[in-house]
């Protein structure tokens, strides 16, 4: 089982996902710089925070556009696993990966503070180690993580229970209060808060490691809990 | 050729920054001011291109980068 | 009309000094090389005389004053590189770009050096915030710019002070402070040696933006400041990230024997600078630098101070390797020039020659030195005057207190922290609100803490024990998180250095921060001197901003401010004196800012600090907090505040109950401890002679503090809390 850990220019949490999983949960892990063209090798892909490409024009549309993201599609198109977080998240829907949009923060400020999530579903390889509507803390860090979609959209949403967290306290502004979501086949995961930043119990927070064990555990072949 | 693109927020989405600056104009005086939209212009040489080809490449770098087709909406004009 | 040399900011004897230099009239080029050279900003010339007084040496220091930055060691062939700097004046014209680029420019100081950024810290200063736009706006400015280019660089801002006094009025202050560590074999620093080695340059293209900064630094702010926005440079912190990673990548071969940012008077100082340490002499061909605008003349070129550019000395037969290393992360590398051993710096344009002067001749070596003149200012006298029987005991303390925990100077900052990315790479293990930021050093079991302080008030009423407390509170900080404290950096902003009586403020805090800096052992390894901090009728206040660093060898034991649980004893370590003065009270309950500041104790204050870093390391202590604005009630309340828990104070005194709540009085902590642990503690207190009081015990959710058997405050926790964090953000929003 590997992960990797896709750096753009302007990447700046690939080093946090990479300790987090290394550390934390023990698993292989890699770098991969964003020139590369084969992913084959890897069984989740990470698209971490930071501001790709100074994140100019729109957060996350530079990145979108380079080669290694066809890579990434075609690894999603197989079912395998993706995850975006916070500017990977952006990434994620300025490819078409993930249905909607992030737009600027309500306050239009960046806020950096620690966000109440609730587990919405738990019917994925993302959650399958949480509770169904359990509480955790996970951090955030982000200037543009409105959630916005179509109406349709977030009928679909709701109807194929692709939302997996929604915030307790919208910090953001974000429609439904949604905080991450996946794609239809369930192997795509956007999110906003950052669960590698909670895996460390010196820095006060471990409750974004039972995001990373689901993964383990799902592609493990594990069951849920 | 010279071009101009204009990116803007679809209606149907919210635009917390033309809100704010909508509620700035109201408090410095200009009180009937109803709606504030922000956009981007973006300004391009094209170089040595052909008035249809122009229209062609631009839709497609509107569709493919300058616009985020989801929330935004986009236009043109082309300059000699 | 003004003279040549008056255009470019120089004063006749200045001017005789360059045609002493050259044997002749200087050229356009030159003149303006020497006006950018000579601003105070960039040679000292007021300030370097007065330097003799700080100790920059010590078993730690391996790097002083006079580099990009200083470097101090931690242990385990880790150290620490930082240093703080101001952007003041470009933040008052633009605050958004100009807090930016004060951000950019501190980190370029920290990897020219070969280390990796790891922390920024700042200190703000502006006016009066209550019923003022313009502060508002140039609060929000200079946050918004501070959080757009850290956040994007992914450098967590952990730490940092706001404070607001009417005297910064036209003149706001923005120091940026960064961090690195750094392995001690891969330390670099600018020095241009190697006969024939290249010059290379790597980075933003050159444009006209931030013509002159520095010569605009060295000047007062006037009406015409606004026109001055040309000056004001826009920060790209995408391109500054690119170019950290290459430095850093470059500064990992051997390829790289000297390295120099581009910072005020661009590529002028570079040049001279490396120059001057290295061989002696350089030679640039002004065309190769790549520049953003059509037909720069060669002065825009050689003084423009577009950001984000570094200048490389680069072996003789390497430069291919640093073009490919460099190409990896999207930039390109030039060769402008070569170094020379003739002294001299040769401005190229083409192949003419468009200057030629001695390069020693330009930088701090060579420019002129003064010592002005300095006088006592009238005002020491007045506000002197002060007793504390003056004023009239306030009847009602509950609303006194509210009062000044609502205060802008002492209401919680978290508006402003919440727009930096604090916690980004994952090292954080105390964040901004506690009294010191403190950072996990990967790796190791390290950590190191971080604070920046400085009361100015204090330092307007007695600059010299101003700036003694400015440096000892810092210690304090460090010391209540657990780290003992190795070195500072000092960002010394004053008024004009040739008006006598702010060059007596100036002499009197640098004296100050020399004698504490012996004191506590804690060695001044870099700093920044601003001066010309006023407006038309008014100078600011004297603001030596101290940025200290400790190390903690178990970052685990790291200690934070506030009380745990409900239960644990508090005891109060030194003893409350009748020392009013200068305090947070007096000035936002009575309105006066005048008294003497309180007497600060080197003996006790030591015995202090060693007790409090042993017992942590014991870890006997729940929380430490040290004593600042506010005195005891409010730090009271901030320690109950973090985790919402409440106190039961009970205190005896003859002191007159608001001097015993709010006086500011040194070498006070608050610490809290489990009943069990007390007992150690008390004994070691009483081995050491220093003066405690047990004051009561942490509770569920009520702070009440008796005096004298008497109940004066009784609120509830949430109440004082929910004032306390809204306070700032009412006003904001």
């Amino acid at each position: 089982m590997k992960f990797g850990i896709i750096v753009f220019p302007g990447s700046n949490c690939d080093i946090d996902c990479y300790y987090a999983l290394k550390i934390e949960l023990n698993q292989e892990v890699e770098y991969i710089w964003h020139d590369t063209e084969n992913i084959d090798d890897f069984d989740c892909i990470i698209l971490p925070g930071g501001f790709s490409y100074g994140d100019y024009l729109r957060c996350g549309a530079a990145a979108a556009n380079t080669r290694i993201m066809e890579s990434v599609k075609e690894h999603a198109q197989k079912g395998k696993l993706v995850i975006g977080i916070c500017n990977g998240f952006q990434v994620l829907t300025e490819v078409g990966l993930l249905p909607g949009a992030l737009i600027r923060n309500r306050n239009l400020k960046f806020i950096c503070d620690t966000s109440v999530v609730k587990i919405e579903n738990i019917d994925s390889p993302f959650t399958n180690q949480l509770k169904k509507g359990e509480i955790i803390n996970l951090p955030i860090a982000h200037g543009e993580g409105n959630y916005v979609a179509d109406e349709d959209t977030l009928k679909k949403l709701k109807e194929n229970e692709q939302i997996l967290f929604t915030y307790q306290g919208n910090p953001n502004g974000s429609i439904l209060d949604i905080a991450g979501i996946c794609n239809e086949k369930r192997n795509v995961l956007g999110m906003m808060p950052h669960p590698e930043r909670a895996c460390e119990a010196l820095l006060g927070n471990i409750d974004g490691k039972a995001i990373f064990e689901s993964i383990i555990v799902f592609l493990q072949g594990g069951e849920s809990k | 050729m010279k071009a101009k693109v204009y990116v803007t927020l679809k209606k149907s989405i919210a635009d917390p920054q033309g809100t704010a600056i909508k509620g700035m104009l109201n408090k410095i005086g200009f009180s009937r001011v109803e709606d504030v939209r922000i956009g981007k212009l973006i300004e391009l040489d094209l170089g040595n291109v052909e008035k249809e080809n122009a229209e062609a490449q631009l839709t497609e770098m509107c569709e493919k980068l300058l616009a985020n087709t989801v929330i935004e909406e986009y236009r043109f004009e082309l300059e000699k | 009309m003004s003279t040549r040399y008056e255009e470019v900011g120089l004063k006749q004897e200045e001017y005789d000094k360059i045609l002493d230099y050259l044997g002749r009239e200087p050229n356009e080029l030159e003149l303006n090389m020497y006006g950018v050279m000579w601003s105070e900003h960039c040679s000292y010339k007021h300030s370097k005389v007065l330097f003799k007084h700080f100790p920059t040496s010590g078993k730690n220091v391996l790097q002083g004053p006079g580099e990009n930055a200083g470097i101090v060691d931690i242990g385990d062939n880790l150290a620490v590189a930082m240093k703080i700097e101001s952007h003041n004046h470009p933040s008052a014209i633009e605050p958004y770009q100009g807090a930016a680029t004060g951000v950019g420019g501190i980190i370029r100081d920290i990897f020219a050096m070969g280390a990796r950024p790891i922390a920024l810290l700042n200190s703000l200063r502006f006016g009066e915030i209550e019923n003022s736009d313009r502060v508002k706006f140039l609060l929000d400015g200079v946050v918004e710019g501070i959080a757009g280019y850290g956040n994007c660089m992914g450098i967590p801002t952990v730490g940092g002070e706001v404070y607001f006094n009417s005297s910064y009025k036209g003149n706001p202050l923005v120091n940026a402070m960064c961090v690195g560590v750094i392995k001690h074999d891969k330390i670099h620093r600018a020095n241009a040696s190697g006969v024939g080695n290249s010059i290379m340059y790597i980075g933003a293209a050159t444009g006209r933006d931030g013509m002159g900064g520095a010569s605009f630094a060295s000047v007062e702010l006037t009406e015409q400041s606004e026109e001055k926005k040309s000056a004001v440079q826009v920060g790209d912190p995408f391109m500054e990230k690119l170019l950290l990673e290459a430095c850093l990548e470059l500064l990992d071969t051997d390829c790289i024997v000297g390295i120099q940012d581009l910072g005020a008077a661009g590529l002028t100082s570079a040049c001279c600078e490396t120059a001057t340490k290295g061989e002696g002499g350089m030679e640039i061909d002004v065309l190769k630098v790549p520049r953003r605008e059509k037909n720069m003349l060669p002065i825009e070129i050689m003084i423009s101070e577009s950001q984000e550019r570094m200048l490389l000395i680069v072996k003789k037969g390497r430069e291919n390797e640093v073009r490919e290393i460099v190409e990896k992360w999207n930039l390109h590398a030039v060769i402008i020039g070569t170094v020379t051993d003739n002294d001299r710096l040769i401005v190229r344009e083409g192949d003419a020659v468009v200057g030629d002067m001695p390069a020693q001749s330009l930088d701090s070596s060579g420019a002129p030195k003064y010592y002005k003149d300095y006088e006592i200012p009238k005002y020491i006298e007045e506000v002197r005057k002060f007793r504390s029987s003056d004023i009239d005991e306030p009847t009602d303390y509950n609303e006194t207190l509210l009062k000044i925990l609502t205060a802008p100077n002492i209401a919680s900052k978290e508006w402003i922290y919440r727009q930096y990315d604090h916690r980004v790479r994952t090292n954080t293990v105390v964040a901004p609100g506690s009294d010191a930021a403190v950072i996990r050093i990967r790796g190791t079991n390290k950590g190191i803490a971080l604070t920046t302080d400085c009361n100015s008030r204090f330092c307007y009423l007695d600059p010299r024990e101003g700036s003694k407390i400015a440096v000892t509170e810092a210690a304090r900080n460090i010391v209540c998180s657990g780290a003992t404290p190795l070195a500072i950096t000092d960002g010394l902003n004053f008024g004009s250095p040739e008006k006598p009586d702010r060059f007596w403020q100036f002499r009197e805090c640098v004296i100050g921060i020399g004698e504490a800096c012996r004191e506590l052992d804690t060695p001044v390894i870099s700093g920044n001197v601003s001066f010309y901090n006023e407006t038309e009728d008014s100078a600011i206040y004297p603001t030596p901003i101290i940025g200290m660093v400790g190390v903690l060898d178990d970052v685990s034991k790291a200690c934070t401010m506030e009380f745990k649980s409900a239960g644990e004893v508090i005891i109060l370590l030194g003893k409350t004196k009748d020392e009013i003065g200068g305090s947070e009270y007096l000035s936002r309950i009575h309105n006066l800012e005048s008294g003497h500041v309180p007497y600060l104790n080197f003996a006790l204050e030591k015995k202090i600090q060693k007790l409090i870093l042993s017992a942590i390391d014991k870890e006997l202590l729940c929380s430490a907090h040290d004593l600042s604005e506010g005195g005891l009630a409010v730090a009271l309340a901030e320690c109950c505040i973090g985790n919402n828990l409440g106190a039961k104070i009970d205190i005896k005194t003859k002191l007159r109950t608001d001097i015993e709540l709010f006086s500011e009085t040194q070498s006070r902590f608050i610490v809290s401890l489990k009943q069990k642990d007390v007992y150690e503690l008390v004994v070691e207190l009483e081995d050491e002679k220093i003066p405690f009081t047990i004051i009561g015990e942490v509770a569920e959710s009520d702070f009440r503090i008796d005096v004298n058997n008497k109940e004066v405050v009784s609120l509830k926790t949430e109440l004082m809390a929910e004032k306390w964090r809204g306070a700032l953000k009412c006003l904001m929003e």
